[in-house]
């Protein structure tokens, strides 16, 4: 039972992160990230660790996404790989999972053969991490806080329509907008 | 279940997000792979929390799902400010930081 859970989160979260790259239209992008985040909080499930998962999908797959969603409402998505790129990334990217199984499966892991400690019942669940974020790991804790209130503000800095003072509409371009792109030769 | 499988499934996520940021050149679907290695690198830390049976590696999760949150917000301000500027949304043509 647990290893066809396994194996059917597993496919679910490969065939999601697949579609991420290989989706032409951002917004299906957007969609097959959602499939993936949903396979991965059934994985962290298998892992008895229930307030990880509740977390996944509500922040990531509610919030984030809807985030993520909004934005790509008006984008446009570009796929033209410079030349050789389509065939020396997917090559690194070959080489990069080599390189990783190495490092797993090789002499340094080898405990890695068991199936984990015995875990008591409330493992994982929201009071367990509630109280290791608040005893042990406070300090982390209040400075992700303050991280995500800067994030916040860079971001509401950075999307404002509102430039030096002066309103700032996209119809009557200023001559200095475009200095940021350098065009290719 | 094997901690094995778990932390193979981990590598082979991470090796796609990398392999997405190689080769797709819009900022949106690079932001996306991101939280796709991310993630690979949730899995493998909350696998190993299962394994030792302690749960400092599920908040050390949580942590990095704040980071990733706050990479997102800052990412999307971005692209949301390129596109105002009605400027290419493409990484090869925005190579340099000129205001």
């Amino acid at each position: 039972m647990e290893e066809v859970l396994f194996f059917l989160s597993a496919i679910g979260a490969l065939g999601g992160a697949f579609g991420v790259i290989a989706m032409r239209n951002p917004f299906y992008s957007v969609l097959a990230l959602i499939v993936h985040l949903f396979s991965l909080a059934a994985l962290f499930l298998l892992l008895t660790s229930a307030f990880v998962a509740a977390a996944q999908v509500v922040v990531y797959a509610g919030a984030v996404m809807v985030l993520y969603v909004f934005v790509v409402g008006g984008g446009e998505s570009a796929w033209e790989p410079i030349p050789g790129q389509r065939f020396l990334a997917p090559l690194l990217g070959i080489a990069l999972f080599v390189e990783l199984s190495v490092a797993v499966l090789s002499s340094s892991l080898l405990a890695l053969g068991e199936d984990g400690a015995d875990v008591k019942a409330g493992f994982g669940n929201p009071a367990a991490i509630g109280r290791l974020l608040l005893e042990k790991f406070l300090v982390p804790f209040e400075a992700s806080s303050i991280l995500l209130l800067l994030a916040a503000v860079g971001a509401i800095v950075l999307a404002s329509n509102r430039r030096h003072g002066e309103r700032d509409t996209p119809d009557e371009p200023s001559p200095n907008r475009k200095e940021g792109v350098s065009l290719s030769p | 279940m094997n901690t094995n499988w778990f932390v193979v499934l981990s590598a082979l996520l991470f090796s796609t997000g990398a392999l997405g940021i190689l080769l797709r050149r819009s900022p949106m679907v690079i932001l996306l792979c991101l939280e796709l290695m991310l993630n690979a690198g949730n899995l493998a830390l909350v696998a190993f929390s299962r394994m030792v049976g302690n749960g400092q590696g599920q908040v050390f999760a949580v942590i990095v799902m704040v980071i990733a949150a706050c990479e997102v917000v800052v990412g999307l301000g971005l692209i949301v400010a390129i596109f105002r500027r009605r400027l290419p949304l493409d990484v090869d043509d925005l190579r340099e930081l000129r205001g």
